[in-house]
């Protein structure tokens, strides 16, 4: 894993999504990331990160502190492949992959 | 207005030729098939390993896809991306739809995976060609901004039939491999004018080396699609020797290695200048004949 860093995060409380097929957003570019969002059985918002930038642990939470004061969202996984994206790529990745997941039936 | 093929990403390319709602993906994301190479490197995995794959229908016909995904590392065919085509083509073999299509952008073997790249590509030339010779037409559909470089550009011509949009590029060492190799001199790949007409998708419809030729708008490559589903060109021994003319007359025509504009010209071209700045229909107009492929026709 030389260069890469691995984060993880849950935020707790949010209302709980119903069902929604796993969607993918984005992709592994530089300055871009992915996105797959899963429904999650735990409670909680979930974020896995693998991150090509080392370094940037406090901003990534500020980031999602933000995402889920937005969207208020729980029962769901969050998992992303970064490739050094800035804090208003990675927020509207994550707001594309919420409208994304309205309109995917599982 | 029309949406761009080259601008949208893989999966919504394939959303866009095959009939609506008909796409069904094999190993999707949440699969997890991924790459067990680049996080040695330090670069983030793909969870599709920048390859998408799965069966559809177009105009209600049985089709296997797939489509690469060239903002993911160029859309460079490393171990699983191989193995997820490979896997497919072998799969076609077993159930025998109507056609497998492949939305090609790729700048080839995904170097950082090495000999495991190269020999994915080797597998997925062998598949594909097994699959051809089933009687299973193949189509390869070349509309992204990265072009189909390399190993993936032979995989293209291994198929009964090339789409190219006019922004599409097709060759095999891509322009900044050229220029590293013999000089800005030989091959200036900031040229673009240049990099296009000598690699781009009228220059290979003028040539004879691509089969139809479409506008960059998903809906013209799902038309021209639907056009070759019953195309099949079997690599009979007159099959061969024709493809062989053709080069040996390009080769003769261009002995001193003209510039494409030259070329065309001499392949009898009408206008030659003019090509640049043509739509892709008027571009069709002005083949000459005698360069299209054989004949082709249902099998």
């Amino acid at each position: 894993m030389a260069g890469m860093e691995t984060l993880r995060f849950t935020f707790d409380g949010g209302r709980a999504l119903g069902p929604f097929a796993p969607t993918l957003v984005g992709v592994v570019a530089s300055g871009n990331l992915e996105v797959l969002v899963e429904p999650a059985a735990a409670p909680g918002c979930h974020v896995d990160i693998d991150t090509s930038a080392r370094g940037f642990g406090g901003i990534w939470e500020a980031v999602l502190r933000d995402f889920h004061a937005r969207h208020g969202v729980a029962g769901l996984t969050l998992s992303i492949h970064d490739m050094g994206a800035t804090p208003a790529v990675v927020s509207l990745r994550l707001d594309q992959a919420m409208a994304a997941i309205a309109g995917a039936t599982p | 207005m029309t949406r761009s093929f080259a601008e949208l990403p893989a999966r919504a390319r394939l959303a866009e030729v095959v009939d609506a709602g008909t796409f069904h993906e094999w190993l999707p994301p949440s699969a997890r098939v991924t790459s067990p190479h680049l996080a040695q490197l330090g670069v983030p995995a793909a969870f599709d390993d920048g390859v998408a794959v799965g069966r559809a229908t177009l105009a209600g016909r049985a089709v296997f896809v797939a489509a690469q995904e060239g903002e993911f590392m160029g859309g460079g065919v490393g171990e699983v991306h191989g193995a997820k085509l490979v896997g497919l083509l072998r799969r076609a073999l077993r159930d025998r739809p109507d056609a497998v299509v492949l939305l090609a952008e790729s700048g080839g073997v995904r170097l950082h995976e090495a000999n495991a790249g190269l020999i994915a590509v080797s597998e997925v030339m062998r598949a594909l060609l097994d699959v051809r010779a089933a009687g299973i037409a193949t189509l390869v559909l070349i509309g992204g901004a990265n072009g189909c470089f390399g190993g993936m550009g032979i995989v293209a011509r291994c198929a009964d039939t090339v789409v190219m949009s006019d922004i599409a590029r097709h060759a095999m060492s891509g322009p900044e491999v050229i220029e590293s190799a013999h000089g800005a001199g030989e091959f200036d790949s900031r040229d673009r004018a240049l990099v296009w007409r000598t690699t781009g998708g009228k220059h290979r419809w003028l040539c004879g080396d691509c089969d139809a030729l479409v506008e960059d708008d998903p809906q013209a490559f799902r038309a021209a699609a639907i056009a070759a589903l019953d195309t099949h060109r079997p690599m009979t021994l007159a099959a061969l020797q024709h493809e062989s003319a053709l080069l040996q007359q390009r080769a003769d025509v261009d002995g001193d290695n003209a510039d494409a504009f030259e070329l065309w010209a001499r392949l009898g071209v009408p206008d030659a200048r003019t090509v640049p700045d043509l739509d892709a229909d008027a571009v069709r107009a002005r083949r000459p004949t005698a360069l299209a492929p054989l004949s082709t026709g249902a099998a």
